[in-house]
């Protein structure tokens, strides 16, 4: 039997024995006392549902974006404010952010996808620096000491996001449908049009492609998606500042994405999930561990040039030849 | 508002603007000509404040302390330029950007581990006074030193750049790098040193600038964006462009920070003002990047063709 043959049943068992494990996680964790660490957890679903949509605009559309946070801070500021104003329907604080960051990626998409290389990387991290700075000088809701929420957001049938392991599922199911859907988009006919016009753009636009309107399509599509990670994250921390839109918080998503994998469905997850791991581990062990992480970071770039995804297929490949 | 402090804003401001061409320098020079996305630039400028703050502390004299920690910064970029960031330049851009964000969490925490989370560091008790510039006109003397030597730095690198045979080798490898390392240019050898130098401006700029902002862990990090948008703004690879930008970029933070704010509170009610001033004066700068941008995708001074 060729190798390539089995690799998709290798992928059916990869995904069913990951997603029970995410599915048993919270009971494995109550087995081994560590109940602590379901909140643990739960950051890193949130953070793996962020760097999945930026790996859309990444990896997909082949838009170096620095500027995500503004998305994910934004949809954080959206609820937020809306929790502070008396209004604790989780639906209209979904509907609301979905809204919001979805027209400010159509502005922004709008704009900046008129430049192209370095110049999308600094206009997209100008964007994101305005949003940054606006929140600091909006002193009616916290300025730069941020938003602290006494409370959550309400879903019907009492699907209350304060409940640590309610959140947890939420927030899962978000990231699988995610998950799912970028499966299902890949090889659908805008997800094939949208690589032809990431591998050749000049050629693309040759064949007829809008590739204006599907760019700014993803890039809107991502926005929104950033911006529900960003709405459940205020939901997890009961806290949401200024930092949140930070450069550098972009700039790890990025991370996230290129160590997981540009480009492959899992990768942004993976990413998140090894990289917060790291994280926490060393921390453990050390107050240096932003020290050991970047040494880990190097050794990827040098080492392992499509990242962790790029190992797995290669096991992968081995695992079905056998 | 006078015309006195009108005058001090615009000091402050094209100070301000110097410091920030010392960071852009090297950066629109390494962007330019290698194509290459060094976020840890803003690392180097943190590592240079730190050493020059502690030489100065260790020697006792201000002006050693900025020249040693400017010497060994130099030192330092040309060590991290050939052992590291030499075989990312063929890389692509995402590359770039994951590795020298990698450099950035190694670096401050390094900085950490060696030094604490800040230093100390005062400007020379002898120009601690304020001087007269013109009547009525006060100016801090130190500041005034800020703005003299980043003068003869910008000054230096221009004709150096300009007029210079090394110069002219750097400007052809910003124009067409293969075509230039086709005619027989050591390009390797060409960028350690501009690196050098380039990491030496930033050690400049953090010395300086030292005793006005803080010597402390993370300084790099914001200063870093608008030496972004300086070199985005001037035209990537072109010194001119950077210079100018620089001073642009530093007139408009400056001035949005004090003069628009007083303008805003005598012409809008108080609590708009207050409210408005601060974020109007701290996006202005990326604003007008945006629109530098859209309107010449090249930057002010595009350097290739």
């Amino acid at each position: 039997m060729a190798p390539a043959d089995r690799s998709g049943t290798v992928d059916f068992a990869a995904v069913v024995l990951v997603t029970v494990l995410a599915v048993v996680l919270p009971w494995l964790l109550r087995a081994l006392q560590m109940d602590f660490y379901l909140s643990f957890a739960s950051r890193i679903v949130v953070y793996a549902i962020a760097a999945t949509s930026l790996n859309l605009v990444l990896g997909y559309g082949g838009l170096v974006s620095l500027g995500h946070a503004a998305f994910v801070g934004l949809g954080s500021y959206v609820t937020a404010i809306l929790l502070v104003e008396g209004v604790t329907s989780g639906t209209v604080h979904l509907v609301t952010t979905v809204a919001i960051t979805a027209s400010m990626a159509l502005f922004i998409g709008a704009i900046s996808l008129r430049t192209r290389g370095v110049y999308f990387i600094m206009i997209t991290l100008a964007f994101a620096q305005m949003l940054f700075y606006l929140a600091n000088s909006v002193k009616g809701y916290g300025g730069d000491e941020g938003l602290t929420l006494r409370v959550r957001s309400l879903f019907a049938f009492g699907i209350d996001l304060k409940n640590g392991l309610v959140f947890y599922y939420v927030a899962l199911l978000v990231l699988a449908l995610s998950l799912f859907a970028l499966a299902r988009f890949v090889p659908s006919r805008l997800g094939r049009a949208v690589l032809a016009l990431r591998d050749d753009e000049v050629r693309a636009e040759a064949l007829g492609f809008p590739t204006f309107r599907y760019k700014l399509t993803i890039f809107v599509v991502a926005g929104a998606l950033a911006g529900v990670a960003g709405a459940l994250s205020v939901n997890l921390q009961g806290y949401v500042s200024p930092n949140a839109l930070h450069w550098t918080q972009s700039g790890t998503l990025l991370v996230m994405v290129i160590l997981g994998g540009v480009g492959s469905v899992w990768g942004g997850a993976l990413g998140a999930l090894v990289l917060l791991l790291l994280q926490e581990v060393l921390a453990a062990y050390t107050q240096y561990w932003e020290f050991w992480t970047g040494w880990v970071l190097l050794g990827v770039v040098l080492f392992a040039r499509r990242g962790l995804a790029g190992l797995l297929f290669a096991i992968r490949a081995r695992v079905a030849q056998r | 508002m006078t015309g006195i402090f009108v005058l001090e804003q615009v000091l402050n401001g094209l100070q301000f603007g110097l410091m920030l061409f010392l960071l852009a320098a090297g950066l629109t020079l390494i962007f330019g000509v290698m194509d290459m996305i060094n976020l840890a630039h803003g690392s180097l400028y943190m590592v240079g404040a730190f050493l020059c703050a502690w030489l100065a502390s260790a020697t006792g004299s201000f002006v050693f302390g900025i020249l040693g920690g400017v010497v060994l910064t130099a030192l330092f970029g040309a060590v991290l330029e050939m052992l590291l960031l030499r075989s990312l330049y063929a890389r692509d851009h995402l590359a770039q950007v994951l590795a020298t964000f990698a450099l950035i969490l190694i670096l401050n925490d390094g900085v950490k581990m060696v030094f604490g989370t800040d230093l100390p560091l005062s400007a020379p008790a002898s120009l601690d006074g304020p001087v007269e510039l013109l009547p009525g006109l006060m100016y801090p003397a130190y500041r005034l030193l800020i703005l003299a030597v980043g003068f003869a730095l910008a000054l230096l690198l221009y004709v150096l750049v300009q007029k210079t045979r090394v110069g002219a080798l750097v400007r052809a490898g910003a124009a067409n790098r293969e075509m230039s390392g086709a005619m027989g240019v050591n390009v390797a050898r060409l960028f350690t040193i501009v690196f050098a130098i380039g990491a030496g401006l930033c050690a400049v700029a953090g010395g300086l600038l030292g005793p006005l902002l803080a010597v402390q862990v993370g300084m790099g990090e914001n200063i870093l964006i608008l030496a972004f948008v300086v070199i985005v703004i001037g035209g990537i690879g072109s010194i001119r462009g950077a210079l100018i930008g620089a001073i642009l970029v530093g007139a408009i933070d400056t001035l949005g920070r004090t003069l628009l704010q007083q303008m805003l509170r005598e012409y809008l009610p108080p609590q708009w003002a207050s409210a408005a001033g601060p974020a109007i004066a701290s996006i202005a700068v990326y604003v007008f990047m945006a629109v530098v941008l859209v309107a010449k995708p090249q930057g002010l001074f595009p350097v290739r063709s």
